[in-house]
């Protein structure tokens, strides 16, 4: 599904390519972008694995699936198979995704009941949990529903559920707010969405291991230092790195 | 003779009484019984406490049902869907009572219900604001929370095809709720764009078994929510 999904995304990639992050210094955009992110935590999805994609740039993750590698998405309103969006004009309102975004379904696809969709991710069959944060602690606690504002209509979905019960949830962020705070933090300030739950994180300035010890940096975007990283990050920051390379 | 079809949307609803707790199918728009919940609208009973995963959308369905004050309270995941303002607007003037669940256990609440499980555990919403107040239990090594089952008076579900034992198929993504909920309610209605003979279903094809099952109304060509909401419509 690698190649045709990406018309999925077409309409938001111009503005995608744009959003690295802001060298306030001389007004350049630095890091990885958008796609760059995904295409990136793609490469960290194996062969064989059921995997659920949150709204947002997870949902890119799918069109950069390393060809040869069969992988089968999950979403929890109630399919397991889910293929790439329909052509224009072909959408059924009864074939849809979690963002309730039309979809269609690929050879081997099933349909079943919420109960059993949750299940799966509950009962700890879903292999990978791609999802979006606004706050990941040092610790790997999530806070990605709510911002605790008194205003605001609270909604959760199937987040609290999915962190909870998926092996291994894998989120895609920016390293900073465009406000520049952290939101790689030392404990989070908004309501939790699970507790240490997230083992890896990829933003647009690295690719980051929630470990007892801290924020262990697996990779750099090109360009960008541990210096840089450390400036931009609450919470103890490890250079992995060279354990990386030596482990290989 | 077992014959659970019924007439019309509005004789499948005419016994739904004030104050009643009704689960209503549907995920967004997707198996969302809209003629029965329009129904719903015209018999004017008040005060329900409804069961969705969201609150509608624009100002028909369920969005409706609640605009026109039918509804105290939600009980829900996802109170927030493009094209709701009605459901906010209620709650921010502090009109609509809100219990929001964590969609899984939302949907497991509505499967122990209607399998006579009265509480399991949990380990969604652990160590979050949603497990505040709520009985915590260590098995194995790790915590989890006391849910309770949920149960309900009325479920409006739709489903693709029945027979008049109610044995139902859903259609794709829009089966979401409906089988749980038919479990869960003490009379469970359903709406069906077909409706076979007896035995026309393959039993090995039936997703929801005639026991759950109370009243059919076939609505052949149902109102389709998004375009409905594009077109700018309101109900009644």
């Amino acid at each position: 599904m690698n190649k045709k999904s990406s018309s999925m995304n077409k309409k938001s990639s111009s503005k995608n390519e744009k959003s690295g992050t802001l060298n306030q210094k001389n007004g350049t955009v630095i890091g990885w972008n958008r796609e760059q992110m995904a295409r990136r935590a793609a490469l960290d999805i194996p062969d064989g694995a059921y995997v659920n994609l949150g709204i947002g740039i997870p949902e890119k993750v799918a069109q950069y699936v390393p060809e040869g590698r069969e992988v089968i998405y999950h979403t929890e309103n109630g399919l397991l198979g889910m293929g790439i969006a329909p052509e224009p004009g072909q959408e059924d309102p009864e074939l849809i995704n979690a963002g309730k975004k039309a979809v269609t379904v690929i050879p081997g696809a099933s349909f079943f009941h919420h109960a059993d969709s949750f299940a799966m991710i509950r009962g700890q069959h879903i292999d990978i949990c791609v999802l979006g944060a606004m706050q990941v602690s040092a610790c790997g606690d999530l806070a990605n529903w709510s911002t605790g504002a008194a205003d605001a209509i609270p909604a959760v979905g199937g987040a609290m559920d999915l962190v909870a019960g998926v092996k291994t949830i894998f989120v895609i962020t920016q390293h900073c707010t465009k406000n520049g705070d952290s939101k790689l933090v030392e404990s989070c300030s908004y309501p939790l969405t699970g507790q240490a739950v997230v083992s890896r994180i990829y933003t647009d300035l690295a690719v980051l291991d929630v470990t007892p010890e801290g924020f262990r940096v697996l990779e750099l975007a090109p360009g960008i230092s541990m210096e840089y990283v450390r400036d931009r990050t609450e919470g103890n920051l490890i250079d992995g790195r060279l354990a990386n390379v030596v482990g290989a | 003779m077992i014959d659970k079809q019924v007439g019309s949307a509005a004789a499948a609803v005419a016994d739904i009484f004030d104050g009643a707790t009704v689960m209503v199918g549907g995920f967004g728009e997707a198996g969302s019984p809209i003629e029965l919940i329009h129904a719903l609208i015209d018999r004017g009973v008040k005060n329900l406490t409804v069961v969705n995963n969201n609150t509608g959308s624009g100002h028909v369905g369920l969005a409706a049902l609640i605009e026109n004050k039918q509804v105290g309270k939600m009980i829900c995941s996802f109170p927030r869907t493009a094209n709701s303002t009605v459901f906010p607007d209620l709650y921010r003037a502090g009109e609509i009572e809100l219990e929001l669940v964590p969609q899984g256990t939302l949907a497991e609440r509505i499967r122990a219900g209607g399998a006579g499980v009265p509480a399991f555990y949990t380990a969604t919403s652990v160590g979050t604001p949603l497990a505040e107040g709520k009985e915590l239990r260590n098995f194995e090594g790790r915590d989890y929370v006391l849910e309770h089952g949920l149960k309900a008076d009325f479920a409006l579900i739709k489903c693709e095809r029945a027979d008049r034992y109610g044995n139902l198929v859903y259609n794709k993504t829009a089966r979401n709720f409906g089988p749980i909920m038919a479990m869960a309610a003490e009379t469970t209605i359903a709406q069906t764009g077909l409706q076979l003979e007896v035995g026309a279903i393959d039993p090995e094809v039936i997703v929801t078994p005639g026991i759950f099952v109370d009243r059919i109304v076939t609505v052949t060509e149902p109102a389709q929510e998004s375009r409905l909401v594009a077109a700018g419509r309101s109900y009644p």
